[in-house]
C-alpha cells in the first residue's frame, strides 16, 4: 500500500513541478499569433506559380505536371499563337489548379522541367465557395520567361 | 456458437446485451465498430466490424504509377507513413535491382526511427488518455512536436509526408536536420524517465494493465500479430533485426521481447523500444554519409514482369507489400499486408471473459490505427 502511495507521489511530483515552474510554454496561441506565425520555408501549403516582376512565369505548358498529378488536380489549357518568326507555338492559356483535391504529394513541384511551380506557405484554405477553390495558376496577362527557353 | 448467442438474445431467452461500441468512439481511435456481448458487465464475445473508412487504395494503385502511389501508402498508417512509403520503394528498387545510394539508407533509417518515436510518443500519449490518465496526453503530445518540427522543416508536412520516392528521396534533407536531432535526443532522454514515473509505476495504472488481456505465444503466432504486440508475448518478430533493410545491419540494438503477454508487457515492450530507436538515432546521426540523395531512375519506372515482395517493420508489425507487374509502368495487382488488420482480430480471443473496462485497455495496448485495417 505505500508502494502505491509512493507511486502516485512520483506522478504528482512530475506534473506539480511543471505546474509551479513552467520553463518552456510549448503551446501555440494560434489565431492570435497570426502576425508573427511563420511557416518553414519547405512547408506545402499550396501549389504557386512564381511570377517575376515583369508578370513572367516558366511554365511552358508542357503538361508533365499534369500527367503526373496521382489526384487529377491540374489541368492545363494551351493555346497556339504565332511566335516572332511566324510559326505557330503552344503557349500556357491556363493552368487549372484544384485545391480541392490536392493532397500535397509534391510530384509536380518534383517533376516540372522548368521548375515552374513551387509550394507556398499559406495554410488557411477556408472557403465559403467550393469554387474559389479551383485557381487558376498563372496570372491574366503574363507571359513565358524567355530565359527559360534556352 | 455466437449465432447461437444472438438469436438467444433476440428471442428473450437470454439475459445477454448486445451493445456497439463505435463506430464514433473515442477509445476504438478512428471508425471501428465492436459489437459486444455482455453478461453483466463480463465480455462474452467481440465482433470487430471494419469498412467504415476503406477507400480502395489496393485498387487505386492498379491505375497509378509506381512514384504515385507513395503517396496513397501514407494515408494507411498515418502515424507510421515513413515506413509505408519505404516499403513500396524498397519493393520497386529490389524489383529494378537499383543500388541506392548510402545516404539514402541512412536518412531513411533515422527517419524510421524518429517516425516509431513519434507513433509511440502518441500511442503512450492515448493509451495513458484510454485509462483516465488525461495529464499523459499534453507529456506525450509535447515531446511529439519536436519531431513533428523536424519533420516540417525537411519535408514541408508533418504528418504525411510523400517524401520516398523509387530510387531514393524526393530532395535533400533540409541543412539543420543533424542539429535538430541531436537537440531532441538531449532533450528526450530527459523527459523519457517522466514517462516512467508519471504512468510506468503507478498503482492504479498497473492495476488496471497487470494480467489484463494474456496473449500466449501460440496466439499471437497463429493470428499473425506482430510488431510491439506480439513481441509482447514472447514472439521475436522484429524484421529490423531478422530480416535488415537499409542502415540496419549497421546499427547495434537490442530486440525488445517480454514473456508476460498482457498489457503491461505490450506496454514494456513500447517503452523500451523507446530507448532502443533513441539509441539507434544517436549512432547513425553522426554518420550520415555524403552523396547523392537519389539514384539516377528513368523518368518513366516500369518494373519487369514478375512478382515482387518486402516486407518492413512499421511501428505497429510486418508490413509487406506484394506487387504482381506485367511489365507496364502500373501494377497489375498490388497487395498490402497490414499489419493492424491481423492484430485486431486477436482481440475477441484475448479479450473474452474480462470486464468491458479492460476492453478499453486491451484495444489501446493493442494500438490499433483504423485506416490501416480498412485501407
Amino acid at each position: 500500500m505505500f508502494k502505491g502511495i509512493a507511486s502516485l507521489w512520483a506522478g504528482m511530483r512530475v506534473t506539480g513541478k511543471y505546474f509551479l515552474s513552467p520553463r518552456a510554454i510549448v503551446t501555440q496561441q494560434y489565431p492570435e499569433n497570426r502576425k508573427t506565425l511563420k511557416m518553414e520555408e519547405r512547408f506545402k501549403g499550396e501549389i504557386i506559380m512564381p511570377h517575376d516582376e515583369n508578370n513572367q512565369h516558366a511554365c511552358t505548358g508542357c503538361g508533365i505536371c499534369e500527367m503526373n498529378c496521382p489526384n487529377g488536380s491540374i489541368e492545363i489549357i494551351t493555346d497556339r499563337v504565332p511566335n516572332a518568326e511566324g510559326k505557330m507555338e503552344r503557349v500556357i492559356d491556363k493552368h487549372i489548379y484544384h485545391l480541392s483535391m490536392c493532397t500535397f504529394c509534391g510530384l509536380c513541384v518534383k517533376t516540372c522541367p522548368s521548375d515552374a511551380l513551387a509550394f507556398g506557405q499559406k495554410f488557411e484554405h477556408a472557403v465559403f465557395y467550393r469554387h474559389k477553390l479551383t485557381k487558376v495558376l498563372n496570372q491574366p496577362g503574363s507571359s513565358l520567361r524567355k530565359e527559360a527557353k534556352k | 456458437m455466437t449465432e447461437e448467442i444472438i438469436k438467444d438474445v433476440i428471442i428473450g431467452e437470454s439475459e445477454d446485451y448486445i451493445v456497439n461500441i463505435g463506430p464514433q468512439h473515442p477509445s476504438t481511435h478512428g471508425v471501428l465498430r465492436f459489437e459486444v456481448c455482455l453478461q453483466g458487465e463480463t465480455v462474452k464475445y467481440i465482433i470487430p466490424h471494419i469498412g467504415y473508412i476503406h477507400r480502395g487504395i489496393e485498387k487505386m494503385c492498379e491505375s497509378l504509377t509506381y512514384p504515385q502511389i507513395i503517396h496513397l501508402t501514407d494515408r494507411m498508417d498515418y502515424l507510421s507513413a515513413h515506413m509505408n512509403n519505404e516499403a513500396v520503394c524498397l519493393c520497386v528498387e529490389n524489383a529494378l535491382q537499383v543500388e541506392v545510394p548510402e545516404r539514402v539508407k541512412y536518412i531513411r533509417t533515422i527517419l524510421d526511427e524518429l517516425n516509431r518515436l513519434a507513433s509511440h510518443q502518441l500511442w503512450w500519449a492515448a493509451f495513458g488518455m484510454d485509462l483516465g490518465a488525461l495529464t499523459t496526453f499534453f507529456y506525450g503530445l509535447r515531446d511529439r512536436e519536436m519531431i513533428l518540427d523536424i519533420f516540417e522543416e525537411s519535408f514541408g508536412s508533418r504528418l504525411l509526408h510523400s517524401f520516398n520516392t523509387p530510387g531514393g528521396l524526393m530532395h535533400d534533407v533540409h541543412p539543420n536536420f543533424q542539429k535538430k536531432i541531436k537537440e531532441f535526443i538531449k532533450y528526450f532522454r530527459k523527459k523519457l524517465p517522466e514517462y516512467d514515473q508519471l504512468l510506468t509505476g503507478n498503482v492504479i495504472f498497473k492495476q488496471r494493465a497487470v494480467g489484463i488481456g494474456p496473449m500466449s505465444k501460440e496466439t499471437a503466432i497463429a493470428y499473425g500479430v506482430t510488431g510491439p504486440s506480439g513481441r509482447g508475448s514472447g514472439w521475436a518478430c522484429d524484421l529490423r533485426k531478422h530480416a535488415p533493410y537499409s542502415a540496419y545491419d549497421k546499427v547495434q540494438f537490442t530486440e525488445c521481447l517480454e514473456t508476460e503477454g498482457d498489457t503491461y508487457a505490450r506496454y514494456k515492450v513500447r517503452m523500451r523500444e523507446m530507448w532502443e530507436s533513441l539509441s539507434i538515432l544517436e549512432q547513425l546521426v553522426d554518420n550520415i554519409p555524403e552523396g547523392d540523395y537519389t539514384a539516377k531512375m528513368k523518368p518513366i519506372i516500369k518494373l519487369p514482369a514478375g512478382e515482387f515482395f518486402q516486407r518492413v517493420e512499421t511501428a505497429r508489425g510486418e508490413l509487406a507489400v506484394y506487387i504482381v507487374s506485367d511489365g507496364n509502368k502500373t501494377p497489375y495487382r498490388i497487395r498490402f499486408r497490414t499489419p493492424n488488420f491481423s492484430n485486431l482480430f486477436v482481440i475477441n480471443t484475448i479479450a473474452s471473459n474480462f470486464k468491458i473496462a479492460d476492453l478499453v485497455a486491451i484495444s489501446g495496448s493493442l494500438d490499433l490505427v483504423i485506416p490501416d485495417i480498412d485501407r
